[in-house]
């Protein structure tokens, strides 16, 4: 058996912060591996633990990403493929129906039985990559999957699907599938020092277009990202002004006036 | 090419709300290209939910008989047959989690691109949807370059259709391939239950990220003892399993109404604002004075929460 998962490093914008042109600022962003995509790790990792199966990450992604992979590496995954040439790097938007053909010459290769992605990246947050991939290499799905109980004997994984309002959806879904994971479906581990020791001399192979089978076609992409802004301010807060302690008894005295504490 | 295809949504016998909002924003996309409004049910009880569905702008509705409950397989087939069939220039499905379960598929298997979690969209000959990155911190605008576009919408973004209207009702005879549904949905499970009911508390003092670390919950936890509030937090908390599920406000946990919600270090993402923002008064304790929480805030203190917190139970007792 074999679980490929599919990575994102995320960029985070830091409090203040400037737009330049169509996208913030690079000095004023943070990169991190996706929350999402900690959980589908830890769930691949942890499906590995018990019984025997091979765990691989693919990331489309800059050398700079390569730190989010080791990680990845260091807490359990066997191997990881970055995928990255100059044309990807021209590119302004890759749109997940772009991804999912990318990554799909990846699944080509690797032939996974089960295929892990996050539900959404926390960046452009367009929550589409996963189930954008499985309809194209015709796996079965499951998309906001918060438990997961693999029946590799009968094909089939049991999962729940988390809805809104507290309701679990449960689901049989039958193998190969795609499953985008929910965050709170483990607890992600902490990488050890020996896990981190060990990721140094794991495979972290670098694919070209090319080498998957494509070519610059295939980034071609009817999305354009065409401005970028900060919304205008909603807000009609008031604002307390002062020190804490100052503000503290405004807010203290507006409790009180509310009625919801006594005094 | 000017018509818009809407897909509702239902579960468990109701139809849920972003379907009367897919009418708003479907009969806004129709009306700035003069095309028609359609709306398909599918599964369910078609036909009542095609009653209530029937409102001021739609022109047709397209009932399908398709099992009681959503299953991607299903809506993905139908959905396609249907786009097929009608060439809609629009097709509007909801951002909800089930939407994200069908949607990319659709999408995908029409080769017509889809942009996700709208929060505007514009239709006169090009196409301009408007959606949030970075946490809701900044908004883009994504212009599609194609005459058949898939599109879903963020919830609670449009306002709910209400008028009455008289639109055809059809039945459209689906053609399932069942041999393509390759997975099924045997039940459903409510989760959360437990002690407390946070739905019920006046006062909710809801803790978010800000707290950093585990080992930080006492603070706020004095504050609940100081001020005899109740306890909810935004969901990476209850991830982390610091709080129980039943403590979580937000789209995938409780909805929430207290007199007073006091957020801190809680950004305001979109899916937790869905369970508070009917609270009557909303205060924000948070070092970032441009948090999406400030939106709603009636009353914010811009500070550190390790520095209000403890002042704030001194000026308590
Ligand atoms: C399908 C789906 C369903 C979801 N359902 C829910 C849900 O039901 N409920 C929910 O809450 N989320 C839900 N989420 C997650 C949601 O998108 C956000 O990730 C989450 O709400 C963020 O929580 P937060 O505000 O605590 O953390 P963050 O977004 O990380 O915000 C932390 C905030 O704390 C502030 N801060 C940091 N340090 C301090 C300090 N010292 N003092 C004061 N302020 C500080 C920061 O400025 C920031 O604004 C869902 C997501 C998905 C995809
Ligand atoms: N550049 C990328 N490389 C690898 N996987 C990705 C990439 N972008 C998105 N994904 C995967 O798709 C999921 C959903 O992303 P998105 O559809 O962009 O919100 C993420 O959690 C990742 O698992």
């Amino acid at each position: 058996m074999k679980i490929l998962v599919t990575v994102k490093e995320v960029a985070e914008a830091e409090d203040d912060f400037e737009i330049d042109g169509l996208d913030i600022d690079d000095r004023y962003l943070e990169y991190d591996l996706n929350e999402w995509d900690e959980y589908a790790i830890e769930e691949a990792v942890q499906i590995k633990e018990d019984g025997e199966c091979d765990v691989v990450s693919v990331t489309i992604g800059p050398e700079r990403a390569e730190e989010t992979i080791r990680m990845a590496l260091a807490k359990g995954v066997d191997r990881a493929i970055r995928v990255w040439d100059d044309d990807i790097a021209a590119t302004d938007t890759l749109d997940p129906a772009t991804k999912a053909d990318v990554l799909a010459a990846v699944v080509a290769e690797e032939d996974p039985d089960l295929v892990l992605t996050g539900v959404q990246a926390g960046d452009d947050s367009f929550g589409a990559t996963g189930v954008a991939l499985a309809e194209t290499i015709g796996f079965e799905w499951g998309a906001v999957v918060n438990a997961l109980d693999l029946d590799a004997d009968a094909g089939v994984g049991n999962v729940h699907r988390e809805l809104e309002g507290g309701i679990e959806e449960l689901t049989e879904i039958q193998l190969p599938a795609v499953l985008t994971i929910q965050t709170g479906i483990n607890e992600p581990r902490y990488a050890s020092l020996r896990g981190i020791r060990q990721a140094q001399s794991k495979p972290l192979d670098v694919s070209t277009l090319s080498d998957l089978g494509l070519d610059a076609e295939a980034l071609e992409s009817p999305l354009r990202r065409t401005a970028m802004y900060e919304p205008e301010s909603e807000s009609d807060a008031v604002v307390f002004e002062g020190s804490p302690e100052e503000t503290a008894v405004e807010l203290a005295d507006l409790l009180r006036d509310a009625g919801v504490v006594e005094g | 090419m000017s018509d818009v295809l809407a897909v509702a949504e239902h579960r468990q016998g109701e139809l849920r709300d972003v379907s009367f909002e897919l009418v708003t924003a479907g009969r806004q996309i129709a009306d700035q290209q003069g095309g028609e409004l359609h709306l398909a049910v599918i599964g369910g009880d078609a036909e009542t939910f095609a009653t209530e569905l029937n409102l001021d702008g739609v022109s047709v509705i397209h009932t399908v008989d398709a099992g009681e409950e959503f299953n991607h397989d299903v809506y993905t087939q139908v959905t396609e047959q249907l786009f097929e069939e009608l060439q809609p220039g629009t097709l509007l499905l909801p951002n909800s989690v089930n939407g994200l379960d069908y949607a990319p598929a659709v999408a995908s298997r029409l080769d017509v691109p889809l942009v996700t979690d709208a929060i505007g969209i514009e239709r006169d000959g090009e196409t301009e949807v408007t959606r949030e990155m970075y946490g809701s911190k900044v908004e883009t605008t994504i212009e599609i370059d194609s005459d058949a576009v898939a599109v879903s919408i963020r919830p609670a973004e449009w306002a709910a259709a209400e008028a009455a209207g008289d639109a055809d009702v059809q039945a459209f005879d689906a053609d399932i391939d069942e041999s393509a549904v390759g997975s099924t949905v045997t039940g459903f499970e409510e989760v959360a239950g437990g002690d407390v009911d946070i739905s019920e508390a006046e006062f909710l003092v809801s803790i978010g990220r800000g707290i950093e670390e585990e080992d930080n919950l006492p603070l706020i936890e004095d504050l609940v003892e100081a001020t005899d509030a109740t306890l909810s937090s935004s969901r990476p908390i209850v991830d982390n399993g610091w709080l129980p599920k039943n403590r979580q406000v937000g789209q995938s946990g409780k909805v929430v109404t207290p007199d007073v919600y006091l957020a801190i270090g809680i950004s305001g993402a979109v899916q937790h604002v869905a369970g508070m923002k009917g609270s009557d008064t909303i205060v924000a304790i948070n070092t970032d004075p441009n948090a999406p929480i400030m939106d709603l805030a009636d009353y914010a203190i811009v500070d550190d929460l390790f520095d209000v917190v403890p002042q704030l139970i001194d000026a308590l007792e």
